[in-house]
């Protein structure tokens, strides 16, 4: 890849998304864009960029971004956190409330998925609102859809999860209705303005936010915290730790704000 | 110091090329890794020494999976050993079949050593 061509991937991920790209290994953002640049024509990444760069091209540069956007693709990743959320649902339940989840950086679906099976599997089956996002509306549709292929099915979820949750149509796994059907989709950029969102008791984000600039970063953490209800908790993966979120106690990587309801900076 | 225990993991394939790939993510992920070349060679091992994992393939030789699976749960201490079943049958009414005559896990061909650790973890034994 040509130095201009990524000194612009890095500007262009940075100014829309808040995307630290300055770490990517060249070969990992060709991996990335190559489908991108075959899917519209291009002959390589370098044509696409500079395609994005030189004609100022919006939906093309948002190609690129979301491609740029990693996400979680695994079921069930760190299984505890998906039992202390049915957990919490429960406990939820039994006070007559319903948890409301919102699942950040959803990609195709895998966590959100591995969620609605976990409280499909519960006795009380629980009931809880999820809303999953996603920048990228390509990964949205995926998900929305359920549909996986062998190869996907394959990382993390168990052959019993498999055959009790999904039907094969074709090469494709496609979850169960019932469980799509628990979720809520929408395409959120997370450094736009997330105000609108509001009242969530969990928002599970795992492996976004160390991939922000550090000043989309604050300006997530802060929009997130004021997203939550009084006593919401933020799920990340372990081993972040985030400015202004003291961890709460069960498994490694559950939060609360220091301050809560601060509102989005 | 206590020395950690080293998984034993039995490679059950009649296609030597499967079985050498397979070995080698074993080994990688640190099994003691013995190999079968269909299901009548790979109880007479078993009956020697159980091993703590099978990956075993279905349509083999002699004796084909699901045999093998049945004389092994049948053998002593034949119910504690994990069964991961690694076959190209990617129906999931054949994966229901093998998990119901006794399989811990199934893994689709082909597959890589992602998913092959993943499967393990989940079936227990590594």
């Amino acid at each position: 890849m040509k130095p201009q061509a990524h000194d612009f991937l890095v500007r262009l991920c940075a100014e829309r998304a808040g995307l630290r790209l300055a770490a990517a290994a060249p070969m990992d953002i060709e991996a990335r864009l190559a489908p991108v640049a075959r899917r519209e024509g291009f002959s390589g990444v370098d044509d696409l960029l500079a395609a994005v760069n030189g004609r100022n091209l919006d939906r093309l540069g948002w190609k690129v971004v979301e491609a740029m956007a990693p996400a979680p693709a695994e079921f069930f990743r760190e299984p505890a956190v998906f039992a202390h959320l049915c957990e919490l649902a429960t406990a939820h339940a039994r006070s007559g409330r319903r948890l409301k989840v919102w699942v950040a950086g959803c990609g195709a679906g895998q966590e959100v998925y591995s969620l609605a099976m976990a409280l499909d599997e519960r006795p009380d089956r629980p009931e809880v609102e999820i809303f999953a996002s996603d920048l990228s509306a390509m990964r949205l549709e995926k998900a929305q859809a359920g549909a996986y292929t062998a190869y996907e099915v394959q990382r993390g979820l168990s052959a019993r999860r498999l055959v009790r949750c999904f039907e094969k149509r074709d090469d494709a796994y496609l979850i169960s209705p019932r469980l799509r059907s628990m979720v809520c989709w929408s395409r959120v950029n997370l450094v736009e303005d997330i105000s609108r969102l509001g009242g969530f008791d969990v928002i599970l984000c795992r492996q976004v936010l160390p991939l922000l600039t550090e000043a989309a970063r604050e300006r997530v953490s802060a929009a997130m915290a004021g997203a939550l209800a009084p006593k919401g908790r933020l799920i990340l993966d372990a081993g972040e730790y985030p400015a202004g979120w003291q961890p709460v106690p069960g498994p490694p990587g559950i939060f609360r704000p220091e301050r809560p309801g601060r509102q989005a900076a | 110091l206590e020395r950690a225990r080293v998984n034993s993991c039995l490679v059950v394939d009649d296609n030597r090329v499967i079985r050498m790939v397979a070995r080698r993510l074993l080994e990688g992920m640190g099994f003691r890794v013995t190999e079968a070349g269909d299901g009548a060679e790979a109880l007479s091992l078993c009956r020697e020494s159980l091993p703590d994992a099978v990956l075993l393939d279905w349509s083999m030789p002699v004796m084909n999976g699901f045999d093998f699976l049945a004389h092994l749960r049948r053998e002593p201490d034949g119910e504690r050993v994990k069964v991961v079943m690694c076959s190209v049958e990617d129906d999931l009414d054949f994966i229901r079949d093998a998990l119901a005559r006794g399989a811990d896990e199934y893994v689709i061909k082909p597959f890589d050593g992602e998913v092959l650790a993943a499967k393990l973890v989940l079936a227990g034994v590594a």
